[in-house]
Parts: structure tokens; C-alpha cells; sequence
């Protein structure tokens, strides 16, 4: 009962930043457990070739599907796929992304197994006979600790949240059948629109520029991008009012009700932090703040903050930026 | 195009006001809830609305409002009904335990038999933002299931779904019956206007016991977060620009 099933998200043939934080968790919980990482990835011909990467970040195991019904993301096959893995005995727990995906597949696993579910965990640990973990309530005012008894017990993981670790373990392949037909699921995905391949995702990336309305224009997201290209793997997000008053697209836009982030660095343009908008960022690790308002609510979770008018002080920012990363 | 019937099923949740300034109770393990507000849960409403849609444009119908927990989440079931559904069910518990898998068997007890074509959530709720019920409950069930809903057309027993990924967004077909979840801002939900708070009043609006079953899972602790270091100003305007930079290198080495 001490080995650990993981399942690894790809898109596109690549596996996701979130799958390899995915494989960090499974391995410290595998080694507190005295167990293995089963890495299950079920993907079309040819991610076998991901196999490499799993073993690379901790996988004792991979289990892999080969099955056209996998090309893209099939909630069916899926959780019959891995509730059946999971049900045959030796997992003490499953660890899936909370990503869009993962939150549709996480609660369908733990419903077919009957076990208990932790979704979107910020911290995860394994305490004698019980899983316990911590994770954001209540727009992230509050933190609550579950405890889940029996095994497997399901949980997700807040994207971002946890280290990308290289841990080199033997990644033996052992391939596994779907349980049934995976390309006669009632849920079909018919297209899938790709986002600009220019465009790192919010959740892949380690610098996050953020702009509110302090911005003034739309046009001024420019200078957003602007620092966010000096910084290297950045990637620009804003405000549930200026997606609202779609200077931004929706998808854009971080806060209680949009994307939940954590990078190394968010950078907060003109953006006065409603409660709304620090339940997406909060987690973040360094949080930088410029705004003309003194009073606003960011700075009281600023790491450091700057008074004054984004405008003027951005194209400075960009240039020091610019100076400092001269060389990489 | 002559009337079709649509049946649905639309399962709410009563929320904490989120503006309250949070204290955790006696136990350690709770909220102390004294003098809180509530609402029907923000995504809740635009799964209310996409139902009251859809029975407007099927012609014929009926949206149901399922909702568990104690007598006071009649309150917001009765709201729905002021919106335009049809009847209320008040799934009675004591309080709404903190596992996911306990409140997905009570609603699909409830939901097995009852013939719905759609059984719609909000994506989440904004309190405890687990987005568990209500792929439970379709598995439960063992019916098609769409997360995250953001477009919805429905025709000829059959659905068709957009749902938004990170950078990238998706189509779904699904056949119906079918257990959707609704994202936010998918549609305007309406407002409840005094005609239709009077017409509420009059709904039919059933309670019976919630059937929890057995929990694996428990909130042991509740907790304020860790605090942030109180924020910092290091100064103002360009001429802070510098020293910002140098934090960034040498302080929360980011640079």
C-alpha cells in the first residue's frame, strides 16, 4: 500500500510543466510511503517517447496506454482507466494536476473508487494511515487542512505550486490496456483551438506581468508585454475588470474566478488588489507592486512596492531589467 | 419547429458572503459564522440561467433547484424559484460535510430516477472551490459530463460545449442525458423581479434527509493563512526603479 499512481498530463505530445510538479509530489510521497512512482501515461502512438522525461523526474514505473482515443484529453477512458489501476491494489494514493483537465478527471477517480478527494492542494503529506492536505478556502482568507482516511485517497494539485525536480529513477515501461474502447466515449472533444504558440501559458510561466485599469487604455498592455518579454519565460495576465471590459481576453485574467497562479515573480501594474484578485496571486512567491495609490490594497501583500504612475515607471523597470539579464 | 420538453435539474449551493471578515470558531476546524450574510453561489447563477434558457427556448419543461444542507438553504432555493424554475428540493443535512463524494451520493440518490436531460452545476463554489460535486454525481450516475461549460447549444438530444483551457479552448459533443458544469459568464443571470418573488412563494418546495452515506474525508483544521511579510514600499516613482532592481538580484534572487 505505499506506491503512488501519478498521472501525467500532456497536450499536444508534450507533457505539461504540471505533470513533472505532479512527479515531485508523487515521489516525496512515494519515498515517505517506502513505495514507487507509477507514472501512468496514456497518450496516442508515440508517447512512449515521454517516458524518458517521467523517468528523468522520479518515476520507478511508467504505465502506458497506446490508443488513438487518447490524442486528446477523454475523461471516460480515463478515469476507467486509472480508477481500474488504482483499484488493483498497492496505491496509497493519486496524484493528478488541478488543471482544467485534472479537475475533470481527479473527482470522477474518486468517485469510481469510493475515496476521498483533495482538490487543488497546496501542500500534501502522508501522516500514518492518512492523507493530509492543506489547501486555500474561502478566495484564500482561509486555509484548511482535510484528512483523508483510507487508500487510495485523490489529490489534486494547484498548478504552480510545487518544484520541478530532476530525480532520475529506472522508468520501466509496463504497458497497460484501456478498459474498453477508448474512441466510443459519449464525450467527444470535436476541436481544439490552440492559443497563440508565441504565448506562454499563465501557468507555465515563472514571471507573471499583471496590468489593472491603472493601465488607463488597452493599448498601454503593451508595456506589459514590454517587461514581460525583458524577463525571459514571462507570460502577461490582468484583472477581472479589464477582461471584463475586454481590454484583455477572459482567459487572461487572474483572480478567485479566473486562473490561480503562483510564479516566482508577479508583477502587479496599476492593479489596486481587490480580494477578487489576491485569491489568484496571492501564493505567488514575490510579488512586486506599482500604483499610484499609496493606500491600495496590494501593497499590504507587496513584497516591495512602488508609489507612482505605471506609466512612467515601466519603461524604467524594462530597461533595468533589460540591463540585468544582459548576457542570458 | 414544434415545442419539445426539457427537463433539468439545477443543484445550488448557499454561500458565505465573501466579503466577511473570516474568524475561525471554538473548534479550530470551522468558521464562526455569527451574523454572516448569504447568497445563491455566484456560478450557480448562470447554471439557474442556462437552465431557464434552454426550458425558453424548448417552449415546455421544467427546471428543478436541488439543494443540501440545513432549512436556512431553502432561502436560496427559493430565490431560483423567484428567477423562473419550476420547484424546489430541500435535501435536509445538518450541515454540508466537507467531503465532496458524501454530498455527490445524497444528490444522486435524489437525481437517479427523476428523468432529467440535464443535470447543470456551477463550475464551483466559491467557498470551498473544489469542483468536485458535480463530476461525482455524473459518475455516480454514470452520465456524460462536461466541466467548465462557457458555450452551451442544445438540440435534437444531443449538446454541444466550449469550455476555455490554459491557453488553448475546446469544443465538446456530448450526448443527452448529460451533467454539465456551468463557468461563469456564460450568460446574464437574471434578476428576480417582485412577480416572480410573489410566484415563488406558491412553488411547490419539498424536504426530505439528505442520504450522506459514509465520509473518508474531514476538515481538521481551519486556519487564517500564513501571513505574508507586511507588504514593503521601497519608494516612489523612477527614481525607485534601481533599487527595485537590485531586491529583485540580490534579495528574492528572481533576476
Amino acid at each position: 500500500m505505499a506506491n503512488v499512481l501519478v498521472v501525467a498530463e500532456h497536450r499536444g505530445g508534450d507533457l505539461r510543466k504540471v505533470a513533472l510538479e505532479a512527479m515531485s509530489v508523487a515521489r516525496s510521497l512515494a519515498n515517505a510511503a517506502g513505495g514507487e512512482v507509477h507514472a501512468l501515461l496514456a497518450g496516442p502512438a508515440g508517447i512512449a517517447d515521454r517516458q524518458v522525461q517521467l523517468a528523468a523526474h522520479g518515476a520507478d514505473v511508467v504505465l502506458l496506454a497506446e490508443h488513438p482515443g487518447f490524442t486528446n484529453y477523454n475523461g471516460e477512458a480515463l478515469t476507467a482507466l486509472v480508477a481500474a489501476r488504482a483499484s488493483s491494489g498497492g496505491y496509497r494514493a493519486v496524484v493528478i494536476s488541478a488543471s482544467v483537465h485534472g479537475r475533470d478527471l481527479a473527482p470522477r477517480i474518486a468517485a469510481r473508487l469510493g475515496a476521498g478527494y483533495a482538490a487543488d492542494a497546496v501542500s500534501v503529506a502522508i501522516d500514518g494511515d492518512r492523507l493530509v492536505a492543506r489547501r486555500p478556502i474561502n478566495t484564500g482568507k482561509l486555509t484548511a487542512t482535510l484528512t483523508i482516511a483510507g487508500a487510495p485517497a485523490v489529490v489534486s494539485l494547484r498548478p504552480g505550486m510545487f518544484p520541478v525536480v530532476e530525480q532520475p529513477r529506472p522508468g520501466r515501461v509496463e504497458r497497460i490496456e484501456p478498459v474498453g474502447d477508448p474512441s466510443t466515449s459519449r464525450v467527444v472533444i470535436t476541436a481544439v483551438q490552440q492559443g497563440s504558440s508565441a504565448k506562454l501559458d499563465l501557468s507555465e510561466a515563472s514571471v507573471i506581468v499583471a496590468g489593472g485599469r491603472g493601465l488607463k487604455a488597452p493599448e498601454n498592455f503593451s508595456l506589459a508585454e514590454e517587461l514581460a518579454g525583458a524577463f525571459g519565460r514571462a507570460a502577461v495576465g490582468c484583472t477581472r475588470a479589464v477582461s471584463d471590459d475586454g481590454w484583455r481576453p477572459h482567459s487572461d485574467q487572474i483572480g478567485q474566478t479566473g486562473r490561480v497562479v503562483s510564479p516566482d515573480l508577479y508583477i502587479a501594474l496599476g492593479i489596486s488588489g481587490a480580494v477578487q484578485h489576491l485569491a489568484g496571486m496571492r501564493t505567488s512567491r514575490t510579488i512586486v507592486a506599482i500604483n499610484k495609490d499609496r493606500e491600495a490594497p496590494i501593497f499590504k501583500v507587496a513584497d516591495y512596492g512602488i508609489v507612482g504612475d505605471v506609466l512612467e515607471i515601466v519603461p524604467a523597470l524594462i530597461a533595468g531589467v533589460r540591463e540585468a539579464r544582459k548576457g542570458h | 419547429m414544434g415545442r419539445s420538453t426539457v427537463k433539468i435539474a439545477v443543484c445550488i449551493k448557499r454561500v458565505i458572503d465573501m466579503e466577511t471578515r473570516f474568524r475561525v470558531a471554538g473548534d479550530g476546524a470551522s468558521i464562526d459564522e455569527t451574523g454572516a450574510k448569504y447568497d445563491v453561489n455566484d456560478f450557480d447563477s448562470y447554471a439557474i440561467e442556462a437552465a431557464l434558457q434552454l426550458r425558453e427556448k424548448a417552449g415546455a419543461g421544467e427546471v428543478a433547484i436541488v439543494s443540501l444542507g440545513p432549512v436556512a438553504v431553502q432561502e436560496q432555493i427559493r430565490k431560483a424559484l423567484s428567477m423562473g424554475a419550476d420547484r424546489g428540493i430541500h435535501l435536509a443535512a445538518e450541515k454540508v460535510p466537507a467531503d465532496s463524494l458524501a454530498i455527490a451520493r445524497a444528490l444522486a440518490a435524489e437525481l437517479k430516477t427523476a428523468g432529467f436531460d440535464l443535470v447543470l452545476f456551477g463550475k464551483m463554489s466559491i467557498d470551498s472551490s473544489s469542483q468536485a460535486v458535480g463530476p461525482m454525481v455524473a459518475e455516480l450516475l454514470d452520465l456524460p459530463l462536461v466541466t467548465a461549460v462557457s458555450s452551451l447549444t442544445v438540440e435534437g438530444g444531443k449538446g454541444t460545449a466550449g469550455r476555455a483551457l490554459e491557453g488553448a479552448s475546446e469544443t465538446l459533443s456530448f450526448p443527452l442525458p448529460a451533467v454539465l458544469t456551468i463557468d461563469e459568464g456564460m450568460n446574464t443571470p437574471r434578476l428576480p423581479n417582485l412577480k416572480g418573488i410573489m410566484a415563488a412563494k406558491k412553488k411547490p418546495l419539498e424536504s426530505r434527509p439528505a442520504q450522506l452515506g459514509e465520509t473518508r474525508l474531514s476538515t481538521t483544521r481551519v486556519e487564517l493563512p500564513a501571513e505574508r511579510p507586511a507588504g514593503r514600499i521601497i519608494g516612489e516613482g523612477v527614481a525607485a526603479v534601481p533599487e527595485l532592481i537590485r531586491l529583485l538580484q540580490t534579495e528574492a534572487k528572481v533576476l
